[in-house]
Order: C-alpha cells, then sequence, then structure tokens
C-alpha cells in the first residue's frame, strides 16, 4: 500500500470515529428535551456525555488537522468551497460545547431553558450538515482547474443544498439520533431508559427507510457500484442486528451494532471515492485524487511515523474513559437538581 | 472592504479572543493541579477547597478556549486557501501532532478529572489534572512551532512546478530557535497571567474576608508565579529580540521607530514619526539600550526602516515591505508596560505578605483587582506585535499575505461570518465574565470530598 493510500485509510478512519462518538453525542443532544421531563432527568442525561463529548470532538480536529498535512489541497478546496456549511457546523459546535458546561450554573428555568433550546438546535445542524457535505463529495460538486492548476470549488452555496444531499443530510440526522437513544437507552436508567429505547426503535425505522434510499441512489450514480452494495448489504444487516437488539432491550448489542452500521456507512462511503477525495462533477481532470491533493512522500512518512505510535495510546486512554464512566446514570443520583452550583441559596 | 482586508480582520478578532482564555488555561491547570497536589500531600481540607474554587474558574475559562479552538483549526482553510495550499505540506504537520498529542490528551484527562472525583482513586484524579495541563503545555508548543515557520521559515525547500513549499526536514521546524524562543516567552507569559488572576482573586477574597484561608495561598503562589514567569519573559523576550533583529530586522525597527540604520541605537521611550510614516519628527531614548538588546553589543549596528525597505524592494521585487509603524511601536511598548505593571503589583503584594503579614491596605486590594487583566491585555498587544509587524507577509520572505487569501470566497460571505462570529463572540464574553464574577463573588465553599460524603448514592459531579 502506497503511503498516499495509507492516509486515505487513516483519514477514514478518523471520520469514522468522529461520526461513532460524536454521533450519539448529537443524537442524546437533539433528544435532550424529549426523553428527559424534568431537571434531574436533563442533567442525568447531560451527565453521560459530560465526560467524554470533548474528547469525541477532537476526532474532527484530528481529521481536520491529519487533512491539512496529508492532502493539504482537500482541505483547502473542501473547506474554502463549503464556506457556509461549514461555518454553520463550527458556529454549533461553539454553542454546543458552551452550554453544555454553562447550562446547569444556575437553578433559573429561563437560564436552563434557553441553553437546552442551544443544544437541542446546534445538535441538530451539524448531524443534518455533515451528511449533506458528505453526499455532496460522493456525488462529486463543480470543481475547476484555475489556469495556475489549482483546483478550486466552482459551485456556490446552493449548489450543495441538492436533493441526494439533502437526503445524505436526512439520513445522517436520523442515523444519529438512534445512535443516541441507543447510547442513552445503555448509559440511564429508569423512565429516561425507556423513552430513549422507544425512540430508537422508531428513529430506526425511519433510519432504515432514509439510508436505502439512500444508498440506492448512490448505487445508481457513482462508480464503484459493487463496493457500494456490498457495504450497504452489511450496514443493512448490521442495522437490522441493531433494532433487534434494542427490542430485546439489550441494550449493549443495539449499541454496538449502530455504531458498526455507522462505521461500515462511513467505509463504504469513502470507498466509493477512491482513488479521488473530491470527484469533479465537471471535468474528470478537474478531480482531486489521493496523489494530486498529497503531501510530498516525506512528509506522509513523518506523519506515518508520528500516526502509528499515537494512535493506540490514544485508543487506549480515550477507551478506559468510557470503561471508567461506564455505570448508568440514574436521574435520583442528581443532588439538588434544580438548583445551580453559582446560585445563591443552594 | 475587500474580502483580503475582511480576512484579515477576521483572523485578527479570532486569534486574539481565542488568545484571551489560552494563556488563562495552560497557566491554570498547573496551578490549580499545584493546589491539588498539596491537598493530596498534606490532606489539608483548605486546599481542596482552593482546588475546587480555581478549578471552577479554570473550566469555565476553558470552555470559551476550547470552543474556539475548533475555529482556529478551520479557518486556515476557509479563509486561507492559498495559504493552506502554499504551506500545508509543512504546517498541516504541527496541526496533527497537536490533535493526536495535545488535544486528545488534554480533553480525555479533564473529562477524567472534572467527573472523576468519585470514581477514580486520588492519585489517578491527581494524576489526570497533570496529564490535562500538560496536554495544554503540547498544544502550545506545536501551534508555536508553525507560528515560527512563518515568522523564519525553515527546514524545507520550494517546489516552483506545485508552488508550495515543502518539508525537507521535520527536526529543523520543530527546534529551530524561533519556536523555542517563542515557546519560552509565551509560556511564562501565560503563567503571568495565571498568577495575576490567582493572586488577583485571593487579594480580592481577602478584601472581602472571604476565606483568609485559600486566599493566603492563592495570593503567595499567584505573586510568586508572576515574579518567576516575569524573570523568565524578559530573558526569553531579550533572546526573542535578537532572534528577531537577525531574521526580521524590520520588525525590530518598526518596533523601535527607528527609520535610519544606527550604530550605538537607542531603546526609544517616545517616538512621533512624520504622517507619511517614513522619518522621526521627535524623539526621546536611552542609549545604545536597542543596539545590546538586538545584538549585544553596545555600538551595534542596528537596520532602519528605510535602509531595509530598499534592501527589500531589490531583493523581493518592488513593493511596501513596511509593517505599519505606530501599531508595531505601541503594541511593542503596551506588551512590555502591562506585564510590568503585573509585575510591579505583585512585587509589592509579596512585599507585603513576608513575616505572615497582609497585604492590608483597601487601595493595593482593590488595585490588586486589574491584576488578572494586565498581563492578558500585555500578551494580545504581543501578538499584534508580531503578526502585524511581520506583514506584508504571511510567511515571510516565501508568501505575502494578499496571496493568501481564499480566491473562492467572496467579500460578502467573509462579512457575514465575521459579523456573526464577532457577535457571537461578544455574547459568549458578557456571559463568561459574568459567570467567572459570580463564582469569585460566592468564594471557596465547604468542600465535598466526594463518595465519602453521600456513600456513593448521589454523584459528586454532574452537568
Amino acid at each position: 500500500m502506497s503511503l498516499n493510500s495509507f492516509w486515505f485509510t487513516l483519514i477514514v478512519v478518523l471520520w469514522v470515529g468522529y461520526f461513532i462518538l460524536e454521533g450519539f453525542d448529537f443524537g442524546v443532544g437533539i433528544l435532550l428535551k424529549v426523553v428527559a421531563k424534568n431537571q434531574a432527568e436533563r442533567r442525568a442525561v447531560l451527565t453521560t456525555l459530560g465526560p467524554v463529548w470533548d474528547g469525541n470532538e477532537v476526532w474532527l480536529l484530528v481529521a481536520g488537522g491529519a487533512t491539512f498535512a496529508a492532502f493539504p489541497e482537500w482541505y483547502a478546496t473542501l473547506f474554502s468551497g463549503f464556506y457556509l456549511p461549514l461555518f454553520l457546523i463550527l458556529v454549533s459546535l461553539i454553542v454546543r460545547g458552551v452550554s453544555f458546561e454553562y447550562r446547569s450554573k444556575y437553578g433559573k428555568a429561563q437560564w436552563r431553558n434557553r441553553w437546552d433550546n442551544a443544544i437541542v438546535i446546534s445538535s441538530f445542524l451539524p448531524a443534518l450538515l455533515w451528511g449533506v457535505a458528505f453526499a455532496n463529495i460522493i456525488e462529486g460538486v463543480p470543481l475547476k482547474k484555475t489556469p495556475a492548476g489549482i483546483i478550486e470549488y466552482a459551485g456556490g452555496f446552493f449548489n450543495l443544498l441538492n436533493p441526494y444531499a439533502l437526503l445524505g443530510g436526512a439520513t445522517t440526522l436520523l442515523l444519529f439520533i438512534s445512535h443516541g437513544a441507543f447510547f442513552l437507552a445503555l448509559k440511564t436508567e429508569g423512565e429516561i431508559r425507556n423513552r430513549a429505547n422507544s425512540i430508537g426503535q422508531k428513529a430506526g425505522l425511519a433510519t432504515a427507510v432514509a439510508a436505502l434510499a439512500f444508498f440506492g441512489w448512490t448505487a445508481a450514480s457513482v462508480n464503484h457500484r459493487g463496493w457500494v452494495l456490498l457495504g450497504a448489504a452489511v450496514a443493512v444487516v448490521f442495522w437490522l442486528a441493531a433494532l433487534g437488539a434494542n427490542f430485546k432491550g439489550r441494550e449493549g448489542y443495539a449499541f454496538l451494532f449502530s455504531a458498526l452500521t455507522t462505521g461500515f456507512t462511513v467505509i463504504t462511503l469513502f470507498a466509493t471515492l477512491y482513488p479521488n477525495v473530491m470527484p469533479s462533477s465537471l471535468l474528470s481532470d478537474a478531480s482531486l485524487n489521493i496523489f494530486n491533493a498529497s503531501s510530498t512522500h516525506y512528509t506522509l512518512k513523518v506523519m506515518t511515523y508520528v500516526a502509528v505510535v499515537l494512535t493506540p495510546i490514544v485508543l487506549i486512554y480515550q477507551g478506559w474513559t468510557y470503561w471508567v464512566f461506564r455505570k448508568r446514570v440514574n436521574p435520583n443520583q442528581i443532588a439538588s437538581a434544580d438548583s445551580g452550583i453559582l446560585d445563591t441559596v443552594q | 472592504m475587500n474580502a483580503l482586508s475582511l480576512a484579515r480582520w477576521q483572523f485578527a478578532i479570532t486569534t486574539v479572543y481565542h488568545f484571551i482564555f489560552v494563556p488563562i488555561t495552560i497557566g491554570s491547570g498547573f496551578l490549580v493541579a499545584g493546589f491539588q497536589t498539596a491537598w493530596y500531600r498534606t490532606n489539608k481540607d483548605k486546599y481542596l477547597r482552593a482546588t475546587k474554587f480555581f478549578g471552577k474558574l479554570f473550566l469555565i475559562n476553558f470552555a470559551i478556549g476550547v470552543v474556539t479552538g475548533i475555529v482556529q483549526e478551520f479557518q486556515f482553510g476557509m479563509n486561507w486557501s492559498a495559504y493552506s495550499r502554499f504551506v500545508g505540506d509543512i504546517f498541516g504537520a504541527p496541526l496533527a501532532m497537536e490533535g493526536l498529542l495535545a488535544f486528545f490528551l488534554e480533553s480525555t484527562f479533564l473529562g477524567l478529572w472534572i467527573f472523576g472525583w468519585d470514581r477514580l482513586p486520588k492519585k489517578l484524579h491527581l494524576a489526570s489534572i497533570w496529564l490535562a495541563a500538560t496536554g495544554t503545555l503540547l498544544s502550545a508548543y506545536f501551534i508555536l512551532a508553525a507560528n515560527s515557520f512563518m515568522q523564519h521559515p525553515t527546514g524545507y525547500i520550494l517546489n516552483a512546478t506545485r508552488g508550495r513549499a515543502e518539508l525537507t526536514n521535520i527536526v529543523t521546524v520543530l527546534t529551530q530557535k524561533t519556536a523555542l524562543s517563542a515557546f519560552f516567552h509565551v509560556i511564562p507569559s501565560a503563567f503571568l497571567a495565571s498568577g495575576a488572576l490567582f493572586a488577583g482573586v485571593g487579594a480580592w477574597l481577602m478584601l472581602k474576608e472571604k476565606d483568609v484561608e485559600v486566599a493566603r495561598p492563592a495570593m503567595k503562589m499567584g505573586a510568586i508565579t508572576i515574579i518567576i514567569s516575569f524573570l523568565l519573559v524578559v530573558v526569553s523576550g531579550d533572546f526573542s529580540a535578537r532572534v528577531m533583529t537577525q531574521q526580521q530586522p524590520m520588525k525590530m525597527a518598526a518596533a523601535e521607530g527607528l527609520y535610519d540604520s544606527k550604530a550605538s541605537a537607542p531603546f526609544s521611550l517616545l517616538t512621533i514619526g512624520s504622517l507619511d510614516g517614513s522619518h522621526a519628527v521627535f524623539q526621546i531614548g536611552i542609549p545604545s539600550l536597542l543596539s545590546v538588546m538586538s545584538t549585544g553589543k553596545t555600538d551595534g549596528v542596528v537596520e532602519g526602516v528605510n535602509d531595509l525597505e530598499k534592501q527589500y524592494d531589490k531583493q523581493y521585487g518592488n513593493d511596501s515591505y513596511t509593517p505599519v509603524i505606530w501599531l508595531a511601536y505601541w503594541s511593542f511598548r503596551l506588551m512590555i508596560g502591562f506585564g510590568g505593571l503585573a509585575l510591579l503589583l505583585a512585587g509589592y503584594m509579596l512585599w507585603r505578605m513576608r513575616k505572615g503579614g497582609l497585604p492590608k491596605s483597601k487601595w493595593f486590594n482593590r488595585a490588586a483587582i486589574t491584576m488578572p487583566f494586565l498581563p492578558l491585555i500585555g500578551i494580545s498587544f504581543g501578538w499584534i506585535f508580531t503578526e502585524s509587524a511581520r506583514q506584508p507577509w504571511i510567511v515571510f520572505g516565501l508568501f505575502k499575505t494578499k496571496d493568501a487569501v481564499s480566491p473562492t470566497v467572496g467579500a460578502g460571505s467573509v462579512a457575514f461570518t465575521m459579523i456573526v462570529f464577532t457577535l457571537l463572540y461578544g455574547v459568549l464574553a458578557v456571559i463568561e465574565f459574568g459567570l467567572m464574577a459570580k463564582t469569585i463573588k460566592m468564594g471557596p465553599q465547604p468542600a465535598v470530598e466526594g463518595s465519602d460524603a453521600n456513600d456513593g448514592k448521589q454523584l459528586t459531579m454532574a452537568y
């Protein structure tokens, strides 16, 4: 395997990690007001994310950094091209992170309600927009070669909101909602657990419909049709397993299989691209691929050493965090849930 | 304004804003870890109260530092795609290393620290805050190494066919003296800011007689941190000035408002330039000090703006190579001045605290409340200086800022995102400040030490 292919694979791994991990974060955020009816429940729901959400989000930062280091042309074209969707994602991530940290500082209903709304919206938008962005990459966007030989995005914001991309967005949105519901059912006790289980079932079925439509459309329009069908078949089997496990109340398996589904979907979609990283919908010689977008062999080599040494260590200690916080959170464990630590009277 | 000026403003706003929170994060992480270590060793309740109290302030601040850091990472691709293409082969590597080595460490262990009070053994819990703090330090190192490539490109060759700079030696990029001197300048300055926060908050608690047992060690730790950090900042600043004079003489000349090359050049205390910025009208200075700072010799020759401009016109082609002189001149002085003010307050505080005494003057304790802001203002001016006085270059001598902006992103898009980001930053700053003030007003709270207190029936920490 060439270093270029290795780095393509590694970036796929980073996105797989990101979508599995922050995918359920988004789902939990979207469901916050639906699964949790009182302050103790809301705080229990947020506490399931508390120790892990920031580490989950780092997968995005590393995917971005790795793309910058290994495929600078991809990084430059993608982020300057998908300017407004990425901007909306960034604003959402800013608001979301701050909301988690600040919402329970005070007990006032208005204060908490505003942050809760912020959490719902700022989880909803990226869950939708990542699907839109990736569907566009898969489908190909208008890329042109400038006289200087640089490949630039030649479309606008509304090119990105085409029906296929919106279907992609709906698919990731529903997938993350289900994934988040499975996570909550696994991590909580009492009413929240029951509600999450039942939402997971309904959202899971809706996800299946959206995903089949999306895979069907993808298979009809892109290269590597065999890959798409094979990957889709595996994803569907995993998804059925997730739904079955959820139905039987086997929450650990439901979450595991929804994580596998998420991972396989990402892998399948990237596999349809290879060796391109951003195909052009205009001219084939204006596509970015793992060679014309890449850094030098030396840089790839340096980064390979770094990644090979550090990634396993990161996986170990991040995995260990999940082990430390493996216990379910019960709303009864939240002391004086209605007041915040900054309320004068506690 | 065109897309270029808007993108420059956006970069400046995001970066300066982000860097208000960064120094407090870097220094306070270690200082909180210090208090927790004191608690671990002595088992004294006051140190636990101090850990929790300053820990809260640290986390309120950290939240905004983290989320604005995400914008930092992606704004190169969004607004500066031509720059990203030109330097990606080199610049991307430290950024990716920062993510893998620093961000994961920082975020994971901070999560363990915040929520781990009743889940982890005491020793492991203590280790978490040290590891999280170490993560912030590593993060600073990699991003400063990347920035240093912009100040002084090294370890690369130019590939004319692909029109980009390519990495030839990663070790050189990560260990060049520009990067090391920046690291040893920025890190102590972060400790200076955090020391000032601890000392200032301690002084306020003292004034309100909130929790004198916590206030005293906070003031002492803060003041000592300030004094040690200040010495390190001066030593590394002096070294940086020499490195800068060698590598970017124009920046030093602009910092000094030195228009014409001079031997035994004075350090200017006040220079007023002519309206067109080509010569000095009026100057008061300390004889030969600039020559000493820049060259290490009292009679060393320091190159002036006008001579450098002529030299660069020949070397790089006709253009303007002079940065905005008044901005460089004043930001350089304000950087030093605000840092110095914090030192004076800390020195006085420590002097009054000797032999178990306390700075009792109400006047002083009120002035001390301004302490946390002084180094932060100084640091902001430092960055404004070092980035603005490198202009017109984005990568010195290789690539100009005007060529670096994304060609496909229109002025409207940049203006729109800049306005939204700025409004959002403003709102968050107000909320953050309010939360910090409220936390300080409440003062340290009686400490609950985790599972012992409630038989594990209730979570010590919940969102």
